[in-house]
Parts: C-alpha cells; structure tokens; sequence
C-alpha cells in the first residue's frame, strides 16, 4: 500500500465519522455565523468602511472555527481511545499525521465554503473569488497543519483543549496576519506585486511549519 | 549522594557583580549623552536595554538548541533541565526588555507601546514562551514533560523569524544599532561601555542558568530519594 494511500484511508476515516455525525462540521458551522454577527454588532459594520475591518473579520472567524475543529478532533479520538489504536496501525507516524491533518483541513474548507457566500452577503464584498479561495485555502494549510501538532499536545496535557489556543495562537499570529494582508489586497484589486511579499510568507509559513511538524511528529506520539 | 560544594559559583557571583558595577559605571559616567539615541540623559537605559534583549534572545537560541540535543542525542534530562532553566530566565528578560523599552519610548516616541516590528516580535516571542512554560506546567508525566517542550521549544523558536519578517513590512521606527557590519551610530566612548554590559549580562545569564539548573537537579535527588525511603518503609 503505497504512502499517499495511507494517508487517505486515515482522511476518509474522519471524514465518514463526521458525516455520520455531523457534530463537528456543525458546531463549527453555527459558530462562525455566530462570530460573523458579533463583529457585526461589536464593530458596527455598516457604518465604516467595511473593506478594512473584513478581512480581519474573515480570519478571525476561522481562526476560531479551525480551533474549535482542532481540538475536538483529536481529543474525540483520544476519548473513544481510537487514538491508541491508530498508534497501532502498521503505517508510517507522519501518514498519521497528515491524515489528521488533512482531515481538519477538509473540515475547515467545508466550513469556509460556508463562510466566505456570508461574507459577501453581509459586507457586501467580493470574497467569493479565484485569488482569495487560493490565499484561504493556503492560510488554512498552515493553520490546520501546525494545529494538528499543537492539539495533539494540548490533548495529552491535564489542560486539555483549553492549552490549545495558548499554544497556537503566538505561532499561528504571522500566517493569520500574512492571511489578512493578502485578502485585502485581493480584495481591494491591487496590484500582485504590492503584496506578494506577504504571499510569499504565506507559503514559506505552510512549508516551514508543515515540515517542522512532520519531523517532530513522531515525539508527540510516542509512547 | 553526597553534594561537593561547587569551586565555580562563588567567584562566578564575585565577577558578575564586579562586571555588573563597571557596567553600570560605563553606562552612566563613561558614555557620552548620545545624539543618535534621541537626546537626553534617558538614552543610557540603551546600556541596560540591549544587554537583556542579548540574554533573552541568547536564552531562547539555547533552549532551541536544547530542544533540539534532547530529541536526537537519546533524551537525556540534563538537555531538558537547561532547556527549561533557560526559557524561564528568557521569559523574566523578555519583559525586562518590553518594560526598559517602554520607559525609553514614553519621552522620545511619546508613546509607550507602537506595533513596531521588533516590539511586537519581542510581545509574541514571550507568549510563545510563556506557553511553553504552560505546558509544561500542564503535564505530570517528566518524560513527556520533557519531550513535548522540546518539539514546542522548535517549533517555537523556528516560527520567530517568520514573525520578525511578517511585523517588519509595517513601519519600523525602532533604532537600528546593528545596520550593515558597523556599529555606525554609535560613537568610540558608547562601544565600549555597550560590549561591557554585553558581558556583564551574559555572565548573570550564566549564573542564573547553572543555578536553576542546580535546583532541578536537587529536586530530582530529592524525588528519588523519596522513592527510595517508600520502598524501604513498605
């Protein structure tokens, strides 16, 4: 059996429990239309010029969202102690990993699909296009890959899922703020060269971050 | 196990608190007031300020290469025990750094806090670690303990470039001392009393370091000998 194979039978497997039950997509879902209306009401959206606080307002929303996801996606794992018996399987540390991660960044996107159609709908804003699915498809690598690592840590601590945002917001604060600055450029239509820099950072935070978690997999795990 | 008294930590106080007062000295009655600092006598907490941004980022580079030994030289306690010594003496510098810097910025900025590249990179830098010390904080298990704080002790350090890079595209107004290979601001009588507040620092880093380093250990001897009297009285 090859790799990538592996790797999609631990993402299938999310994904087939989830669509049998449908918790987690779910409370996601409710809780980033939830957030969206909070911003609405803490910033008064209507009045100001909505172009410069959306953008903030997008990763805000599945910053949260992704965390929620995070968490609960391992810890139900190791609460059904299925955990232990993925451990087990007779596949390579990293295919595990990538196939929780991959699996947290499907759950992401669904939610995102959701997303950014209120985005438009309440600002009024051009979200839904090329450019911003690629820089929010790219943001939400990173995030959910560094996450993946993150929360299976924060999962084996006494804390819980409540260590989890403390671990991973300071680290995650460059690829959200390179996020937020490449959505309002594409937002805005501005030129590509003006905020390729933050594009570039973007990518070099999913390489970086994706490879270091793939090397230091294996330690969080073993036992 | 019988403690020897260590040969090294007593004269190691006597030079630090020697360097610490020449410092002091160089600082105040040896550096001229500075121009390119902005003015005033309030420019000699500079002396003060870059010797504990030295230590805390000294401190971090050490757990990362803590961090690092740990996880691929066979997990050895000793790698953790510096690992962790260190990020609680990089996390008291930290804020030492943001505190001495606000107290320059309030006259000469006029403000106390700006989302300058390298203040909020030094703000989310210290959340990282202070992280790191909740976690650990959060886990019983030492070996695990151990092993989690060194992948977060990488991961950590390796996301502190990514964010200098991702706060310098908004406007710098931090001076900057260390452009291209001269110090070129800074005149003939600022160096020197600079490079001894460098070495004063580093020495109390050493200090600190090899003693909270002491009391892990004893707290170690402590935790087996405990073990040791159970079993005996069981």
């Amino acid at each position: 059996m090859s790799y990538l194979r592996k790797v999609f039978i631990i993402v299938r497997k999310d994904l087939v429990t989830e669509l049998r039950s449908r918790e987690m997509i779910f409370s996601m879902g409710a809780f980033s239309v939830l957030v969206i209306l909070l911003f609405a009401f803490a910033f008064d959206l209507r009045v100001t010029k909505a172009g410069t606080v959306a953008p903030g307002a997008l990763w805000s929303v599945i910053a949260f969202a992704g965390m929620l996801g995070l968490g609960r996606s391992i810890s139900a794992e190791i609460d059904r102690g299925s955990f232990d018996a993925l451990l087990l399987a007779p596949v390579d540390r990293s295919a595990i990993f990538f196939g929780k991660a991959l699996g947290i960044i499907a759950f992401m996107m669904i939610v995102e699909a959701v997303i950014l159609p209120l985005f438009v709908i309440f600002f009024n804003l051009p979200f839904v296009q090329p450019l911003i699915i690629l820089i929010v498809v790219l943001g939400t690598v990173g995030y959910g890959g560094i996450g993946t690592l993150l929360a299976t840590m924060a999962a084996n601590t006494r804390l819980r899922e409540v260590l989890l945002p403390v671990l991973l917001l300071p680290i995650a604060i460059p690829a959200l703020l390179a996020a937020v600055k490449c959505t309002a450029g594409a937002l805005d239509g501005r030129d590509f060269a003006e905020w390729s820099n933050w594009f570039g950072l973007l990518i070099a935070f999913d390489l970086i971050m994706l490879g270091a978690a793939f090397l230091v997999y294996d330690f969080v795990v073993e036992d | 196990m019988s403690q020897t008294r260590d040969r090294i930590t007593v004269p190691l106080i006597v030079i630090t608190a020697i360097f610490i007062a020449v410092a002091t000295y160089f600082a105040f009655g040896y550096a001229p007031t500075a121009d390119v600092l902005s003015g005033s006598d309030v420019q000699r907490i500079f002396y003060f300020h870059v010797g504990i941004a030295w230590i805390a980022g000294l401190a971090l580079f050490v757990t990362f290469v803590c961090s690092l030994l740990y996880l691929w030289r066979g997990e050895q306690r000793k790698y953790d025990i510096i690992a962790s010594a260190s990020v609680e003496i990089g996390v008291v510098f930290g804020v030492m750094v943001l505190l001495s810097g606000m107290l320059w910025a309030r006259p000469v900025w006029n403000t106390w806090w700006t989302w300058d590249p390298r203040l909020t990179t030094t703000a989310i830098t210290e959340f990282i670690y202070v992280a790191y010390l909740m976690l650990r904080g959060a886990l019983d298990d030492p070996q695990r303990r151990a092993r989690f704080s060194a992948v977060y002790g990488i991961i950590g350090f390796a996301s502190v470039p990514i964010t200098y890079f991702s706060t310098k595209w908004f406007n710098t107004i931090h001076p900057d001392l260390f452009d291209g290979q001269n110090l070129s601001p800074l005149t003939d009588h600022m160096k020197p009393a600079m490079f001894i507040s460098l070495a004063a620092f580093t020495l109390v880093y050493i200090l600190l370091v090899r003693m909270r380093a002491k009391v892990e250990r004893t707290s170690d001897e402590v935790a087996q000998l405990k073990q040791e009297v159970m079993s005996i009285s069981n």
